[in-house]
């Protein structure tokens, strides 16, 4: 883009005005010219900009099947929906009689979840998953400081997502793991064993991310809450279960969901997200500010929560995001949300069924939405995970999640989602299993995949080595 | 169910594969006394147009952007956002794909964010940008952890008037790890005053962060500011939250800012009730590696071909887990990509003449509504798009009274500064026609 920008080119003007110009602020305020920034017809940016999408691989083209990412189909009417102009032109200021609609939205979305997931209250403000974990886990701490000891230690399985310690962290919290037992579940004795006074919550991501449902669920929340400990959920997973089971009835006590996953907003390429909490009465007052409460007249905005974590997000959460999710919600109802986990378990164990032997299964505990394989059978023709992740795309599909959970060698996470039909799981399933004879046949094919992408394996290595972060007159010189 | 492509023929046929006679038979490691004996208490399903029909019902519900003239900023600015912006990010390609972890088939998503990158360096004057952040709020309090990080101090001075509700953030985001926001109050004027901030700094200050254009719509001296925060060793961290100022002002990185991050929701991303937006953040190459969030850099392949990966990624928290130094996981993807057709589509020139503009019509503003008796601007020194006006009377319900002529008066300042009872922050910005703001003008003069 910057290469191609000539002195003199514009993609829009700016709007007339008849009115006078501002008076110039001292030259101590102004800036010269913006060096380097694109000078582009609006003609080439639109080109630039097309070029660059067909170099992206993308849900809407094929089966993406990324394990602990839920790459669902993203219903088109979601967006129309958000771009109403009555939602995208509110601004977050707006007083409460002049932004009913979107009030009404965050509050019906907050009273699905509840049902949904069978909390008392929920806050819509986390931007993300990630942010969701560290406003529960604020509120677990803010939960014990009330009753004067906020303790010390958070437990985590060793197969949690990254963010779970990352966010205990950031409140304050010692990361203690919980090793898994020959399941892949919670190991209930080491469980027992560790129960102190000093432990504030569990992180618990139900299903796992082996994709496996903790059947002691029950036992382990009354384990925590004898102990005076709370149970946070990582919902991430809730895409499995939903329609069939609600977090609230097992004893959990604060959740958060992510709303990409169950809920079908779109990725957009890394974000943005949105992560809902939910939780129970018990923890309901240390909610973040402002939360959408019902006066005589409609809906409002309140901060009037003396108990209150405070606030997470520069106005209401990400607005957006909260209105594609209630229209999927709406969408669906309730048969339709149950049917997007029986589909989607269905489908993942349809493709555990025809892999499995051929590629390797290191935990043989039911699955729901994903299951796990590793690259131990290939091993011997010195062929690993990542080779086969390649391949992949030489055949036409996104890989599958690789090397996480860091509980198996070599994994290869593979969640189909409920938006895939038999004929692409089929041609999935031919894709695996022609590159396990290829590995066995023909191993270079596969070590030095991809040979159709718009670029081969990139030198990461070299890259973090020496980071060049943007472009300069100088790289373009040095690249040619 | 109209997603879900399998029939109910196709189910049957899969479970049958699994020799399973129902598909209840997959729950079964759900205990049974946590299973739902009940259809969740939902609405019932509803069409697409029906379903249309009703979320438009509640958009109108809302105040109709058209038939009303809108003086609100605070952090979140209605810009004209050019055709191409929703066309391009409406792209398949780029909404429905993921993070870009697999960069042979991400290529498009990389290069967007190299652009990113490089532009937000060319704004600020920085030397490296990340792929974004949540928010504006949510940067600052990355900002905060990363100067806490870098120089091992707990303290940061907060000078003058950075946007409140970015403080409550901060506030909740750091508490837990022994920050002390130390506030340094502007003077007289609305900006800064630097003896009275470097006053509070100390050995002990991380960092010293001062929003430009600041939340009362004031321009601030920054280049003195950054000095006296190097003198006490302390990084010097520029809030920008109206980003379109970039513009025209001078770039924070060449008056001695450290780190500059905020808001850059102006490029291109809708209002959209508060999110999502975009924030952002840039740094001096010394703290590069303390950077919180995705970075794309350059690297090649076997043949030489140039390509974009996710780069020192082991800052991050899916490798470091509970040593890492955020928790950040996404960015922003489609927002940022938003902004980066904005930017690219503006322009070099674009982006100063909507700068300026913005200028121009504030200004045109200011002077008519300063000329209503009894109004007055208490910072009458140099400012943006944004102003108060102090007004003689309550400006709560002046505000209220003129909402129902379809006018929203900027925003009531009582509820953040509770003594402030007579003042509005006004934002003007080029969405405003001269119409329009003649007409605020004359309601404005007969409302009080």
């Amino acid at each position: 883009m910057f290469e191609k920008s000539v002195a003199g080119k514009r993609g829009c003007d700016v709007p007339l005005w008849d009115g006078p110009n501002g008076e110039a602020l001292g030259s101590g305020y102004l800036r010269d010219e913006i060096p380097g920034f694109p000078e582009l017809s609006e003609r080439e940016v639109v080109r630039h900009f097309t070029r660059l999408s067909k170099l992206n691989y993308a849900n809407d083209e094929g089966p993406y099947p990324l394990g602990s990412c839920t790459m669902k189909y993203n219903p088109k009417v979601n967006e129309k929906v958000a771009r109403l102009e009555g939602f995208a032109e509110a601004h977050p200021l707006l007083p409460p009689e002049a932004a009913q609609g979107c009030l009404q939205v965050m509050a019906d979305l907050e009273s699905y979840l509840c049902e949904i997931t069978g909390m008392d209250a929920y806050t819509l403000q986390p931007a993300a998953g990630a942010q969701g974990e560290f406003t529960g886990i604020k509120m677990v701490r803010a939960y014990h400081e009330s009753r004067g000891n906020p303790r010390r230690v958070v437990l985590i399985p060793d197969s949690a997502h990254g963010t779970n310690p990352a966010s205990a962290h950031l409140c304050g919290y010692r990361v203690e793991q919980i090793a898994s037992d020959e399941r892949g579940c919670v190991h209930l004795g080491f469980l027992k064993e560790r129960m102190r006074d000093d432990v504030a919550v569990l992180m618990l991501t139900n299903p796992n991310t082996l994709g496996v449902f903790e059947p002691e669920i029950g036992e382990i929340c009354r384990v925590l809450h004898q102990g005076g400990g709370l149970v946070y959920l990582d919902g991430a997973n809730l895409n499995a279960f939903v329609g069939v089971a609600r977090p609230g009835d097992m004893g959990v006590d604060v959740m958060h969901t992510n709303l990409h996953k169950t809920f079908s907003t779109p990725h957009g390429g890394g974000g943005p997200g949105s992560g809902p909490v939910g939780v129970k009465e018990t923890l309901a007052r240390f909610l973040p500010v402002p939360r959408v409460i019902r006066h005589e007249k409609g809906w409002r905005l309140s901060s009037d929560f003396q108990e209150s974590i405070g606030k997470v997000h520069s106005f209401n959460g990400n607005f957006g995001m909260h209105a594609r999710a209630a229209a999927y919600i709406l969408a669906n109802g309730a048969q339709g949300l149950r049917e997007i986990a029986e589909s989607a378990v269905l489908n993942a164990n349809y493709l555990r069924k025809r892999l499995e032997g051929v590629y390797h299964l290191p935990y043989d505990s039911p699955s729901l939405h994903e299951v796990i394989f590793s690259d131990k059978h290939l091993e011997k023709h010195g062929v690993k995970t990542l080779d086969v992740a390649k391949r992949l795309m030489d055949y036409g599909f996104h890989p599958p999640t690789i090397y996480f959970p860091l509980i198996v060698k070599g994994a290869l996470m593979i969640e189909p989602t409920e938006s895939e039909g038999i004929e692409d799981l089929d041609a999935f399933v031919d894709a695996m299993l022609r590159i396990a004879k290829e590995a066995e046949d023909d191993p270079e094919v596969v070590r030095s995949a991809p040979h159709t992408t718009p670029v081969g394996r990139l030198d990461e290595a070299a890259a973090a080595r020496r980071p060049v972060l943007r472009w300069s007159p100088h790289t373009e010189k040095s690249r040619s | 169910m109209r997603y879900i492509p399998s029939s109910p023929a196709e189910r049957r046929k899969l479970l049958q594969v699994l020799c399973l006679d129902s598909v209840d038979r997959l729950f079964d490691t759900i205990p049974e006394p946590f299973r739902l004996k009940r259809p969740l208490d939902l609405p019932p399903a509803l069409p697409e147009a029906d379903l249309v029909h009703h979320l438009g019902e509640l958009s109108r519900k809302n105040l109709d952007p058209h038939d009303s003239a809108q003086f609100l900023g605070a952090g979140a600015y209605r810009h004209f956002i050019p055709a191409v912006v929703d066309h391009l990010i409406s792209r398949a390609e780029f909404y429905s794909s993921y993070t870009p972890y697999q960069p042979e088939f991400s290529q498009g998503t990389l290069q967007s964010i190299f652009e990113f990158q490089t532009m937000i360096c060319q704004l600020t004057g920085m030397d490296a940008a990340n792929a974004s952040l949540y928010d504006g709020a949510s940067a600052l309090a990355e900002g905060i952890l990363l100067a806490h990080r870098a120089k091992r101090r707990n303290q940061v001075v907060v000078a003058g008037y950075v946007h409140p509700e970015y403080l409550k953030v901060v506030r909740t985001l750091v508490s837990t790890l022994g920050i002390e926001l130390k506030l340094a109050p502007a003077g007289e004027s609305g900006a800064c005053e630097v003896d009275r901030v470097a006053s509070q700094l100390t050995g002990q200050s991380a960092a010293l962060v001062v929003q430009m254009p600041n939340f009362v719509g004031r321009l601030e001296e920054i280049a003195p500011l950054a000095e006296a925060a190097h003198r006490a060793g302390a990084v010097c961290i520029v809030v920008v939250n109206e980003a379109v100022s970039l513009g025209m002002l001078k770039a924070p990185g060449s008056l001695g800012a450290d780190v500059v991050l905020g808001e850059a929701q102006s490029f291109g991303v809708p209002l959209s009730f508060g999110g999502p937006y975009l924030g952002f953040m840039a740094v001096k190459m010394e703290y590069v590696r303390e950077i919180p969030g995705r970075l794309v850099g350059q690297a090649k392949d076997a043949q030489g071909r140039d390509g974009y990966v996710l780069t020192l990624a082991t800052r991050e928290q899916h490798i470091r887990r509970e040593k890492a130094t955020s928790n950040i996981c996404t960015n922003q993807g489609l927002c940022m990509l938003a902004a980066t057709i904005f930017m690219a589509t503006l322009g070099k020139q674009g982006m100063r003449e909507l700068s300026m503009q913005n200028l121009s019509r504030a200004e045109y503003a200011k002077a008519a509504l300063k000329k209503i008796p009894g109004c007055r601007l208490p910072y009458p020194g140099p400012g943006f798009n944004e102003f108060v006006l102090e007004l003689p009377k309550g400006a709560t319900a002046v505000h209220r009274h003129l909402l129902g002529k379809g006018i929203v008066a900027g925003l009531p300042l009582e509820p953040y500064f509770p003594e402030r009872k007579h003042d509005l922050l006004i934002t003007v910005t080029e969405t405003n026609s001269r119409g329009q703001i003649d007409r605020f003008v004359k309601e404005l003069r007969e409302a009080l």
